[in-house]
């Protein structure tokens, strides 16, 4: 049981906060980057490529890193601590992560290349208006004519779905006799039968309605197997990440908050000679190191492969709560100016409350872990492996 | 970044939990796992078969039977020991004054003193807190006045935790009332619960029970080598004994041990022919606090891995908080299982109501006290927007 980083990880944090701090220490930077198309910054994207970021959870075969959830962990904690506005978790854990799940070799070595180099934006279209949080495809379909695969449905909403070069999407299989269940597909960004609309996000970043009118497909994989069981870990992993990524959000919004409270001056004395503040304060810190607490194990299990899903399920209940719990109070703390646009501080609420509700809210975990909670009698956090 | 103990650390856990299970008295746990009050004997008696293994007072400096374990192995025996539903060491004895004896003692203390507080030869109470002095420990009022070669001790102390089975008791006293800053004239005195002068008053708790007393002293002469360390230097040992007293304080092993135990009566209970367990809001409820548990030991895990240096992690007032918070949930969710049976609290033989639901409302009313003891829970959100927040 170990929970320091080493020094090369310690180095890799120093650097990528190096670079994001340089892209939006100043947060005016990040208000005028998600101000227009698509929502963040292509040359920040590239510098993130080049650094080996995008590719960090790759194969080195694939053109990847061939690193861990550790270091995956690292990078979504910094984008969180600066809001920054790329689509780390998105292209790369969710999207890259499904290709490398479900894809051949070819698929894997071609597609997951292209998102390490930052040449390839992908986007994973999975999430389908009026059903939430499933692992599996209900109303976009894959048909097959000939050797050739065809979608029909809708996919909304589809983070980063318009600029994508290439969509990841997940398909029922349909057809008398066929395996059915979900498959994955990729759709080209240029396919027929594909529209995209795409619009704003609440906080900055950008989702599309993605419309399959019979739009050629390629499936990933050599046959038509039902993935769902790949997809759930794929999801899992995105969760634990996502995980990770509040944890920076979260632990800016205390930081900025208690700043605040030693500054801000009301009836002649700043805000922090009030018991009822500091002690909000003191509450939100735990929360705050009680949620990474959790993601660090979470990723721990997933490195020692244990029940990633599980784990995830965990770390999403307990950063769902902390996020909640911090981003509400980090605004009341403030005062007015914590709803205004201008200032940091709201802005981490909204991108918590969007981390929130992408692959399940708090209340989604939960009644997933108590619909097995009498099946353990206690859970061992030092199991090896941890099984749920 | 590792999940999995060490090899070593896997054995020695092995170990833990093979001795606590299978070489403490099988009566002595069923009754921590009934969840009813020991007798002084029985703690006694357990104290003493985990001295005999060396298994006592590991804390404590090696020459007097520590161990000189890593935080991670006296958390891991900590741990196992609650699961284990064996009691404690008397915390008075193995985790207040043994260690500031050993700490701040001369030689003669030591020897006279640390042998017998791990053995239990002599229990031990804490003379801290006063009608006067809860919170505000500092501004204590009882005296102790020098004459010849006597400490004269006047005043009360009350919250005295199990002075009724005590043999001797540990004491801060105002040796200096003209001290500019009221901390600075604080001594600690120890002496015998059977001196002339001392009175005991139990007090009744709303759980029915006798847990704790007031103590008088009226003109109690004590021997001034019974000072503990440096004349006025008193509070400075307070501080060090009430940190130790944090460590381990959120008691998460028997947290664990008590909601495995509620969802077993959650099976028991039926609702509409079908478990109380198998409600959805039971479910969630139950397994809600099963992450928070798990949250709060990971959060303990990561304290004991980087408080190495022998100062406690800031965030160990994190552990008090939420330790605390956690034990009264969980002990709020035994009430609510039991539901009309948690009336039956007093009820005797002839009852139908299973003993678990008879304890579990004295048990949810006498946990109230762990928000409060140990420094209050407002107490410890004070030190985090103070030490950690800088607020």
């Amino acid at each position: 049981m170990d929970f320091t980083f080493d020094s090369e990880q310690n180095d890799l944090r120093e650097a990528v906060r190096g670079l994001l701090d340089r892209a939006y220490g100043d947060s005016e930077q990040r208000r005028r980057v998600t101000a227009i198309d698509p929502g963040f910054d292509e040359k920040t994207w590239s510098r993130l490529a080049e650094m080996g970021l995008l590719g960090l959870p790759f194969a080195e075969e694939h053109g990847g890193m061939g690193a861990g959830p550790f270091e995956v962990a690292i990078v979504a904690e910094e984008i969180g601590r600066v809001l920054a506005p790329e689509p780390y978790v998105e292209a790369v854990v969710l999207a890259g992560g499904l290709v490398a799940a479900a894809g051949t070799d070819a698929q894997r070595a071609e597609v997951l290349a292209g998102i390490a180099e930052g040449t390839t934006l992908a986007a994973a279209a999975h999430a389908e208006p009026g059903t939430r949080w499933s692992p599996s495809a209900a109303a976009v379909t894959a048909t097959q004519d000939g050797g050739a695969w065809t979608l029909t449905g809708v996919k909304e909403p589809v983070l980063n779905g318009a600029r994508a070069d290439v969509l990841v999407v997940s398909a029922r299989l349909t057809g008398d006799g066929g395996p059915g269940g979900t498959a994955l597909f990729l759709v080209r960004g240029d396919a027929a039968g594909l529209s995209r609309t795409g619009y704003r996000t609440h906080d900055g970043g950008r989702a599309a309605t993605v419309r399959f009118d019979g739009a050629p497909a390629e499936l990933l994989g050599e046959d038509a197997a039902d993935r769902t069981a790949e997809i759930e870990r794929v999801l899992a992993t995105a969760r634990i990440a996502y995980a990770h990524e509040a944890i920076g959000s979260m632990d800016t919004a205390l930081r900025t908050t208690a700043e605040y409270l030693k500054t801000r001056k009301q009836f002649g004395v700043t805000l922090n000679r009030f018991q009822a503040l500091t002690f909000r304060a003191a509450d939100m810190y735990v929360s705050l190191e009680l949620a990474r607490s959790t993601a660090l194990w979470a990723s721990m299990v997933a490195d020692a492969g244990g029940d990633v899903v599980s784990a995830a399920d965990r770390a999403r209940l307990q950063t769902s709560r902390a996020g909640r719990h911090i981003g509400k109070e980090a605004i009341q703390l403030h005062g007015g100016i914590g709803v205004t646009a201008e200032y940091t501080v709201g802005h981490h609420t909204s991108r918590l409350t969007a981390i929130d509700h992408v692959l399940g809210d708090g209340d989604w975990a939960l009644s997933r872990l108590a619909a097995d909670v009498i099946g353990h009698e206690t859970v061992d956090p030092l199991g090896a492996p941890y099984t749920g | 970044m590792r999940l999995q103990l060490s090899p070593e650390l896997e054995a020695f856990r092995e170990e833990m939990r093979t001795f606590f299970t299978t070489q403490v008295s099988r009566e002595i746990r069923d009754t921590i796992a009934a969840r009813r009050d020991l007798s002084k004997e029985q703690y006694v008696e357990a104290m003493r078969t985990l001295n005999a293994a060396g298994l006592a007072v590991p804390h404590w400096p090696v020459e007097w039977g520590g161990r000189g374990w890593t935080p991670l192995q006296m958390h891991i025996w900590r741990e196992e020991m609650q699961l284990a539903c064996v009691p404690e060491p008397l915390p008075f004895n193995a985790s207040m004054i043994g260690p500031v004896i050993a700490a701040f003692g001369d030689q003669e203390q030591k020897e006279r003193f640390l042998p017998r507080t791990a053995n239990i030869d002599i229990w031990w109470c804490q003379g801290f807190s006063e009608p006067d002095a809860g919170s505000d420990l500092a501004s204590l009022r009882t005296t102790a006045v020098r004459d010849g070669d006597d400490w004269v001790v006047n005043g009360q102390k009350t919250w005295t935790t199990l002075g009724q089975h005590a043999d001797w008791i540990f004491c801060l006293v105002r040796t200096d009332p003209t001290a500019e800053k009221k901390q600075r004239g604080i001594s600690l005195l120890v002496f015998p619960m059977d001196s002339a002068g001392v009175t005991l008053r139990p007090i009744q708790l709303i759980d029915g029970g006798h847990e704790v007393n007031e103590v008088f002293f009226e003109d109690v002469r004590v021997p001034a080598e019974n000072l503990i360390g440096e004349e006025n230097r008193g509070w400075d040992y307070a501080k060090f004994l009430l940190g130790n007293e944090r460590v381990g304080i959120a008691r998460i092993g028997s947290s664990k041990r008590l909601l495995a135990q509620a969802k077993a009566y959650a099976q028991e209970v039926t609702v509409g022919g079908r478990p109380l367990a198998e409600e959805p809001r039971m479910a969630d409820r139950i397994a809600e606090l099963e992450n928070e548990l798990l949250a709060l030991e990971l959060t303990a895990l990561r304290v004991v891995a980087h408080s190495a240096d022998g100062k406690p992690h800031p965030a160990s007032s994190v552990l008090k908080l939420r330790g605390s918070e956690l034990q009264q949930d969980i002990t709020e969710l035994v009430v609510d299982i039991a539901g009309p049976l948690s009336l039956s609290s007093f009820a005797d033989g002839g009852s139908e109501v299973p003993d678990w639901a008879r304890v579990a409302t004295p048990e949810y009313l006498n946990y109230r006290k762990v928000s409060i003891y140990g420094g209050s829970n407002e107490v410890q959100r004070t030190i985090i927007a103070g030490t950690i927040l800088g607020l």
